[in-house]
């Protein structure tokens, strides 16, 4: 570059590439050069079957700078209206606190972590967890929480699943409350459909005449109505039936908790605590029962125990209930969580505090009150009992004007199929509004309402709003987390401290494999608080959504291109949740095709325990095909499984490249055989980081495939969730996929079932992966696999003299992850896997995943994003521990008093007074000089699995054990 | 190394059986088992009175890591369960053979046991 260089090359438009990519020119040569090829495309060739290759570049629109993608996108945003929605169902306005906005929304120290499995790394978000589920046990009157699930609706269904493993009936039909959520209704169906469980719609009331193994309802209703489920509970557990609630949180403050009533489930959304409507997500949704229900439990669940020093620590428990540990026996294949937004939630409940949530309740409730009055007194009629919901009784003509008067004043109520309209208040309702909706519903008639006069005449009457005999009585959030924080001094610096505790991408590298923790870009992450993004209601007109829809759209096709499929449906809102939507494709196509006896699904034995766990959902027979010493599918195995099945099989699911981080020769041929066999191929996107611009998914042979968002498109892991799982679908599977019964989608057919509550998922971090794909184009996206690749085989060479790397493919390359058996230096030394991984906390890494897929290994991923000091720094740090690992061989350490063993250090090591190590501290807490200029401190010493397990404890412990 | 005592028959599913003096036969797992497992978290006692089928899953045991089917070695009636393991399942981990028994089965077709594996076999089964 020089004074004459053209403007053509001092244009910014491939900017991000060189941000987005860590190695630069220069280092991608040197580390080339170091495997001993000239240029990336030589290492691909090396690397990639050549039968699967693209060879051409990706149809993706050339790539833009960050400045030119966010004002493209912000100009698709302002397309959306942002009318006020009242239309309830599950979706309220809220505001999120200023300080939790921009210091854990908007901040990577709590956006970019990976779900706690590393738990010595993970107190801040550990403790928060826990806190939000003792918000939950509190506000629900139950005894034991998990740690979130996706949204309502799936955790509906995920109660009803709960109630048939624990309930004694031998009936094999559910009971639904008429006015549970629609959206619920259609995920539960969905659900009890592959189950083959009945499903029986009925009015609350009669619940009890029918003989079931469980039933939900919802509190307060569809419309708004608040009834004493505490009959129909007792009535039904009399005939051994489990009995779920989905309770709206922010009415539990003032009302009788379920929990109370005797439920045994209770499930709902946190949105309203904080978390943004987002045009349907991602929220937290809770899921708490009763005890002795707790092996039964999905999802996560946080509980207490001690480190080495006995001093208190959290982890996550109990995870043999889960699908990685029991596959098709696990309780569910939910595998994320919502940390993000169930921290946010808890984060609101602390910064308010239990008299600052009871207070915005009764804000709420007083406003619908005084709304529900002023209408009485003009005649027109509302449900008596509610909290925030009225369904009002206007028809004809008059609610036809009063819809007009609602669209002027750019309100959007709820439209129902009857002779109603249902008007539902938030935290962000006032006084204005409500006269505002007076004029909307009552339009001259409003003239002569006052709210002050109507608020002044509702004295202590209750006829209206909650019944006296259900107004909560029981406190909640009694405990100091909860009221020690409401002064933004003290949450700025609570919040920070706790963000200070875990360890994310904004400080090393988390090379976990099958993880893809890339770089989540600063612009990528801009526009998801954007007010056009967060602000929608998943439910508002389509006519106010038409930017966020455009963005979809876009992204869909982007997604349809680089993964080689016809359509996309945008609705799984996780990766698990994209296999059970996609094998719900496929058994609906085989059925569509008469195929109704086709329900064998093979599965490798190296597959992600969600595979087996969502087959399982599907009602399908798992079928485990052999891997051969090379990581790859025994083809033998597969033919002879294939032969035994044809008549039945409905699907193979595969990861590629496969999980062992290699690219099997064999893939197209597998995927023939397949079809050949009548069977559908299921394509497990965990890998496509891999694949992007060099080989895609639909071209190799599948039918069916998940795209995990949160892997391969940047939306980060948020410390635990969220994730996005949208399925690429051939044609034939198309009209297949989930639909919506609250919002008609096209494209799929119209008796489709819903698998999430929203239509579109997590619809507000899409924009994440729009950003990237658009800053990338299909150059840096190439760009961006080849640089994968490249680092893996980097670590792989420069480890490979001190560890053997398991599986490679051909020319003895890995795909974009590697493999280090540790078991013969466990053999030799006694020093295992766990022990390397918490040893790396000390010199300031993340492990990489541990024993998955193969026991007692360690599986690297840097990704492209990495720049190549910070591998050569984990490669150091490998080397190191390989070398201290050979001390304890040689018996110059001892086997059990070594720096390994008691990883990892902490403060408190190296301040005692009373160090008797063999080693010194130095060794302990500096084994490399770089960790004196920068050094992360783990906040607690190696946690104790084995007692936390053995004493579970989901709450938050007593004030006085947090030293 | 794990300890194979003579005097017991063994399942390939790593049960082991003790024929008492009354006709009834006490089972555990072995302690090739718990060493495989690691720490013992929690023990899913099977129901007193319960009626199973030879090699039927009668119940699951848990350590941090793992969770493995407990299969009934022989078809016949649970007589009584070691309520102790509920608050100490890793007696499990240190008495496989003596106070970390699971059951006790009223053999419904006692021809089963000698069906079973004997100590060598099944040690050379778990090489």
């Amino acid at each position: 570059m020089n004074i004459n260089t053209p403007l053509q090359s001092l244009q910014e438009s491939e900017s991000f590439i060189g941000r987005h990519i860590g190695p630069d020119d220069h280092d991608t040569q040197a580390m080339l050069s170091e495997l001993g090829y000239g240029s990336l495309s030589d290492l691909i060739r090396a690397t990639v079957p050549d039968v699967i290759a693209l060879n051409r570049p990706l149809a993706l629109a050339a790539p833009s700078s960050e400045q030119e993608a966010l004002s493209r996108l912000k100009h698709l945003a302002q397309q959306n209206k942002l009318h006020r929605s009242l239309i309830g169902l599950g979706y309220f306005d809220t505001v999120t606190p200023p300080v939790i906005l921009r210091n854990v929304l908007e901040n990577p120290g709590w956006y970019t972590a990976y779900t706690p499995y590393q738990p010595e790394i993970s107190q801040g978000r550990l403790e928060t967890l826990l806190a939000y589920q003792q918000m939950v046990l509190d506000l629900t009157g139950m005894q034991l929480a998990n740690a979130s699930l996706l949204d309502e609706s799936t955790a509906a269904a995920e109660a009803m699943a709960l109630a048939k493993r624990v309930s004694k009936s031998k009936s094999n039909a559910f009971f639904i409350d008429e006015r549970t959520l629609p959206q619920t209704i259609d995920v539960i169906r969905t659900r009890a459909d592959c189950f083959g469980f009945d499903i029986i719609i009925g009015a609350a009331a009669d619940a009890a005449s029918h003989d079931v193994f469980g039933a939900i309802f919802q509190y307060p209703d569809r419309d708004g109505v608040i009834t004493d489920l505490g009959p129909m509970i007792s009535a039904l557990q009399a005939k051994n039936a489990v009995t779920c609630v989905a309770a709206d949180l922010m009415s539990l403050a003032l009302l009788k908790s379920p929990g109370e009533m005797g439920a045994d489930v209770v499930v709902g959304n946190t949105q309203r605590f904080g978390v943004p409507m987002g045009f349907g997500g991602p929220h937290a949704a809770y899921f708490a029962t009763k005890d002795e229900y707790k092996r039964a439990v999905p999802g996560r669940i946080i509980g207490v125990s001690v480190d080495a020093r006995g001093k208190q620590a959290f982890r996550m428990s109990l995870q043999t209930r889960e699908q990685h540990i029991r596959r098709e026996k696990a309780n569910s294949n939910i595998c994320t969580a919502q940390v993000l937004l169930a921290n946010i939630a808890a984060m609101y409940a602390m910064y308010h505090g239990p008299e600052g949530v009871r207070k915005i309740a009764l804000r709420i409730h007083r406003l619908t009150r005084i709304l529900a009055a002023g209408l009485t007194q003009k005649g027109i009629s509302t449900n008596s009992s509610f909290f925030d919901t009225l369904t009002v009784s206007v028809s004809g003509a008059q609610r036809d004007a009063a819809l007009q008067r609602a669209a002027e004043h750019g309100f959007n109520l709820r439209v129902t199929d009857t002779a109603t309209l249902g008007v539902s208040l938030d935290e962000c309702s006032t006084a204005a509004e409500v006269e505002t909706l007076w004029q909307v519903l009552l339009g001259a008639d409003a003239a002569g309402l006052d709210v002050n006069v109507t608020d002044a005449t509702l004295a202590d009457s209750t006829a209206i709003g909650i019944p006296a005999a259900l107004q909560r009585q029981s406190a909640f959030m009694t405990h100091a987390v909860f009221n020690r924080y409401h002064n933004e001094t003290d949450m700025l610096r609570y919040l920070k401290r706790l963000e200070n505790r875990d360890l994310s991408l904004a400080h090393a590298m988390i090379p976990l494999g099958s993880c893809t923790m890339k770089l989540n870009a600063t612009a990528e992450m801009m526009p998801v608080t954007w007010p056009e993004f967060s602000k929608p209601h998943p439910f508002a007109p389509r006519e106010q959504v038409s930017g966020y829809l455009q963005m979809i759209r876009e992204l869909e096709d982007m997604l349809a291109e680089i993964c080689g499929f016809d359509a996309v449906s945008m609705q799984p809102n996780s990766g698990a949740q994209g296999e059970y939507a996609g094998l719900l494709a496929i058994r609906n196509y085989l059925n569509s095709i008469g195929q109704t006896q086709r329900d064998v699904c093979l599965i490798p034995s190296s597959a992600h325990g969600t595979n087996p766990a969502s087959a399982q959902m599907l009602s399908m027979k798992v079928v485990v095909v052999a891997c051969d010493d090379k990581g790859n599918i025994d083809v033998n195995d597969l033919k002879v499984k294939v032969e035994q099945h044809k008549d039945n099989l409905a699907a193979l699911m595969i990861t590629y490249p496969s999980t062992h981080g290699v690219f099997e020769e064999a893939v197209k041929d597998i995927c023939q055989l397949i079809h050949d066999n009548g069977g559908q191929v299921y394509m497990d996107g965990a890998n496509l980081n891999a694949q992007v611009g060099v080989s895609r998914p639909g071209d190799i042979g599948a039918d069916v495939s998940h795209v995990n968002l949160h892997k391969t498109f940047c939306i980060p892991h948020g410390g635990g969730g969220p994730g996005m799982g949208p399925i690429g679908i051939k044609k034939h599977l198309a009209p297949f996929v989930a639909n919506h019964s609250v919002v008609k989608l096209e494209g799929p057919n119209a008796d489709s079932g819903a698998v999430s509550a929203a239509p579109w998922g997590s619809a507000s971090i899409l924009p994440i992966s729009w950003m990237y794909i658009s800053m990338m184009g299909a150059a840096g996206l190439l760009k961006a696999t080849q640089v994968a690749i490249l680092s893996a085989n980097y670590i792989a060479q420069r480890l490979e003299g001190h560890y053997p790397v398991l599986y490679t493919g051909k020319n003895g390359r890995v795909a974009h992850e590697c493999i280090i058996d540790l078991r013969p230096l466990k053999a030799a030394s006694g020093i295992t896997e766990e022990d390397v991984a918490k040893r790396l906390m000390d010199y300031g890494f993340h492990a990489p995943t541990m024993s998955f897929p193969v026991p007692g290994t360690l599986m690297i991923e840097p990704t492209e994003s990495e720049p190549r000091a910070e591998l050569d720094r984990f490669i150091e740090a490998m080397i190191c521990i390989r070398r201290e690992i050979a001390r304890v061989e040689l018996g110059d350490l001892h086997a059990e008093n070594n720096m390994l063993k008691h990883a990892p250090h902490t403060l408190a090591d190296i301040m005692d007074e009373n160090w008797e190590r063999p080693y010194s501290k130095n060794e302990a807490a500096f084994p490399v000089s770089s960790l004196r200029d920068h050094k992360f401190w783990p906040s607690v010493n190696r946690i104790d699995n084995v007692y936390g397990d053995r004493n579970l404890f989901c709450a938050c412990p007593a004030i006085e054990s947090y030293t | 190394m794990s300890d194979f005592p003579d005097d017991l028959k063994y399942s390939a599913t790593h049960e082991w059986v003790r024929l008492e003096e009354d006709g009834t036969v006490t089972m555990g797992i072995t302690d090739h088992a718990q060493e495989l497992l690691g720490d013992i978290v929690f023990i899913d006692l099977p129901e007193e009175g319960k009626v199973v089928d030879a090699r039927q899953e009668m119940s699951v045991v848990e350590s941090v890591k793992a969770a493995s089917d407990i299969y009934a070695p022989i078809s016949g009636e649970i007589i009584a369960v070691n309520e102790d393991l509920a608050d100490a399942p890793e007696t499990v981990n240190s008495a496989p053979y003596t106070d970390g028994w699971i059951c006790r089965i009223l053999p419904s077709n006692p021809a089963e046991i000698e069906e079973l594996l004997d100590a060598d076999t099944y040690a050379g089964m778990c090489e």
